[in-house]
């Protein structure tokens, strides 16, 4: 069993009328890779300023090892954070950068030396010491500013969208070498980020967010597979969302043909929302699926091509690797397994009280 | 062709009619003789009584002492007017803002003499009295030249500093300061020049005794023209010209190596 390293209690923050967070818990623990993912403006990047010290919460408590932190000063909290983009310090050199925090507490200068040494080998950036900020790339930056951080051995390491400003590939590659860092390192990392793909690629835990409320807190798998609500479905990939009926257990309705389900403890015709993922629809002849519909646009995406099928009047969005003719009268099927079935959410504060008796 | 002769043309005149008052005031600052009209050759000798003049030289170390004065109290309220702005929500930014700006805007003569008559009110006009107001008029300038510079800073960098240990006060040394230095400097400099030629509000600021060159100039020249003072005139145009030089390359550098 981990130890439970950080824990928001009630946390309310508000700036002027708008309420960026709203009772908010959550707890992480020892030696982790959580993910606080979400649009923007869902309170994801407050809750790393509180952590961080540079917001005070208007209510509620944040424990660090059990100590309350609350309004203890940023200078002063065991932790490090990588910032958006350009936080090293221009004026000063690689090696000054690094040295920053470790000159502060006192190091001896044998200390720091060995230490930058080991921050830039980690970071694949060794014999940088002495180049000045102008000229490094943007994710030479980024990874200074993580060598910066760890060198002050804090035991958790914030990022604040950290990859954000840097292109594809370069983020794609970036990913490895924060889960490789993470894992040498073995310290807990609490990442923020919109990009619903990072958060898949590199978490232990994902805690979805929108509008100051957590919609689910699981492992990659769980909320890109299982889903709680419409808001996580939609978020994570892209996905057909659809109203349906509950008839009873294992069979649901959706545009008036029943279809068979896995999914039990909804009761009978309760009103759901039905997720089904746009790779597991399978386009086949007309007389074999559970709905026939017509063709109208078929799109090259490179791995797959992605198809949308009107039927029922509803735009079905389907991943395929095999083409399908523009205006082709197909039928759809699925695998009972597939089928997602989510309570349905009417207010924003039901899925709070959810939340609440979850933790 | 014919364009570019006339362009040229009217450059010249532009120049001619800016200069030229300043450059016969120049040049008979050198004339060994009292005429305005006759040149009787070269001399220094204007200089050299210009120095040993009693009243000039008191004018002179006066003006010095309220120029760096005023410009050092008025650097740093100045700096910290800006830093406190800076972080204001953007309508109140407008509004202290717009409130700093507005004695930049207003005729000196109206600041000099409701400054006057605020004075007068609790004590009597001196050298403090000169002073208080040189520093009022200087901090707008000095508010103008930081308030970009720490714009252009990143908070982010200050909130990083915070992040990895250092206290406030360090990380703004550390790490803000050097971004903002550079106008901290050309407004210091800004704040130095404005002193130095101020006339007006020095005139009703001051009290018995007290003159700066400015005031000291006017009121000698009532008395008759001296070519000491065309001396100390062409010192004065120097030093603000010099002055200016300095902030323009200041600037200029600091663009080049961004």
């Amino acid at each position: 069993m981990k130890k439970e390293l950080i824990k928001f209690i009630d946390i309310s923050k508000s700036y002027g009328n708008h309420l960026v967070l709203d009772e908010f818990n959550l707890s992480v623990k020892e030696n982790e890779f959580v993910t606080l993912l979400g649009p923007s403006g869902c309170g994801k990047t407050t809750t790393l300023r509180l952590l961080g010290g540079f917001e005070t919460p208007d209510s509620g408590k944040i424990l660090f090892d059990g100590k309350d932190i609350t309004n203890l000063p940023a200078n002063q909290r065991k932790l490090n954070t990588v910032f958006q983009k350009y936080s090293l310090f221009p004026h000063m050199t690689i090696e000054e950068n690094i040295a920053f925090g470790l000159k502060i507490s006192k190091k001896s200068t044998q200390y720091i030396n060995d230490k930058i040494k080991y921050a830039l080998k980690l970071v694949n950036l060794d014999g940088y010491e002495n180049r000045s900020v102008d000229s490094l790339s943007g994710g030479q930056q980024q990874r200074i500013a993580i060598a910066r951080a760890i060198v002050n051995e804090p035991k958790i390491l914030l990022l604040d969208e950290p990859l954000g400003a840097l292109d594809l590939k370069l983020r794609q590659s970036m990913q490895y070498e924060l889960i490789r860092l993470k894992n040498e390192l073995g310290i807990t990392f609490i990442y923020v980020t919109h990009d619903q793909e990072e958060a898949l690629t590199m978490s232990d835990q994902i805690v979805v967010m929108n509008q100051g409320y957590i919609q689910q807190i699981g492992t990659p798998e769980d909320i890109y597979n299982e889903p709680e609500n419409a808001f996580v479905a939609d978020f994570i990939g892209s996905s057909n969302i659809m109203d349906g009926i509950m008839i009873k257990d294992k069979l649901v309705s959706i545009f008036g043909i029943e279809i068979p389900c896995v999914d039990e403890g909804f009761g009978t015709n309760t009103p759901v929302d039905v997720v089904i993922r746009p790779e597991d629809l399978v386009i086949t002849s007309p007389e074999h699926g559970f709905i026939t519909g017509k063709i109208i646009s078929t799109i090259f995406k490179g791995v797959h091509y992605e198809i949308e099928v009107l039927a029922k009047d509803y735009k079905w969005l389907i991943h395929t690797t095999k083409f399908a003719n523009v205006g082709d009268i197909v039928g759809l099927s699925i695998d009972p397994f597939d089928i997602q079935i989510m309570k349905k959410a009417e207010y924003s504060d039901e899925k709070a009280v959810e939340i609440d008796e979850e933790l | 062709m014919i364009k570019k002769t006339l362009s040229n043309i009217y450059l010249v005149l532009i120049f001619l009619f800016l200069y030229l008052p300043l450059f016969v005031l120049m040049t008979l600052s050198f004339n060994d003789s009292k005429s305005k009209v006759i040149w009787g050759g070269f001399t220094l000798k204007w200089y050299s009584r210009c120095f040993k003049s009693e009243t000039i030289m008191n004018a002179f170390f006066t003006t010095i002492q309220i120029t760096l004065l005023a410009a050092l109290l008025s650097t740093i309220l100045g700096t910290l007017a800006a830093i406190g702005i800076s972080s204001m929500k953007k309508k109140s930014k407008t509004i202290y803002l717009g409130a700093t700006n507005i004695p930049l805007l207003n005729a000196d003569i109206v600041t000099g003499i409701s400054m006057m008559l605020l004075f007068v009110k609790f004590t009597n006009l001196s050298f403090v009295t000169v002073l208080i107001a040189h520093i009022t008029f200087n901090i707008p300038y000095v508010i103008l030249n930081v308030l970009p510079k720490i714009q252009q800073a990143n908070k982010y960098t200050y909130e990083a500093a915070l992040d990895l240990g250092a206290s406030p006060i360090y990380a703004f040394y550390k790490v803000t300061w050097p971004e903002i230095r550079a106008g901290v400097f050309s407004g210091f400099l800004m704040a130095v020049t404005m002193s130095l030629d101020d006339f007006s509000i020095t005139y009703f600021t001051k009290g018995p005794g007290i003159n700066t060159l400015s005031t000291m100039l006017y009121t000698e020249l009532r008395k008759g023209i001296k070519p000491e003072l065309y001396a100390l005139s062409t010192i004065l145009f120097f030093t603000v010209f010099i002055l200016l030089l300095a902030i323009n390359i200041k600037n200029n550098q600091k663009q080049h190596r961004r």
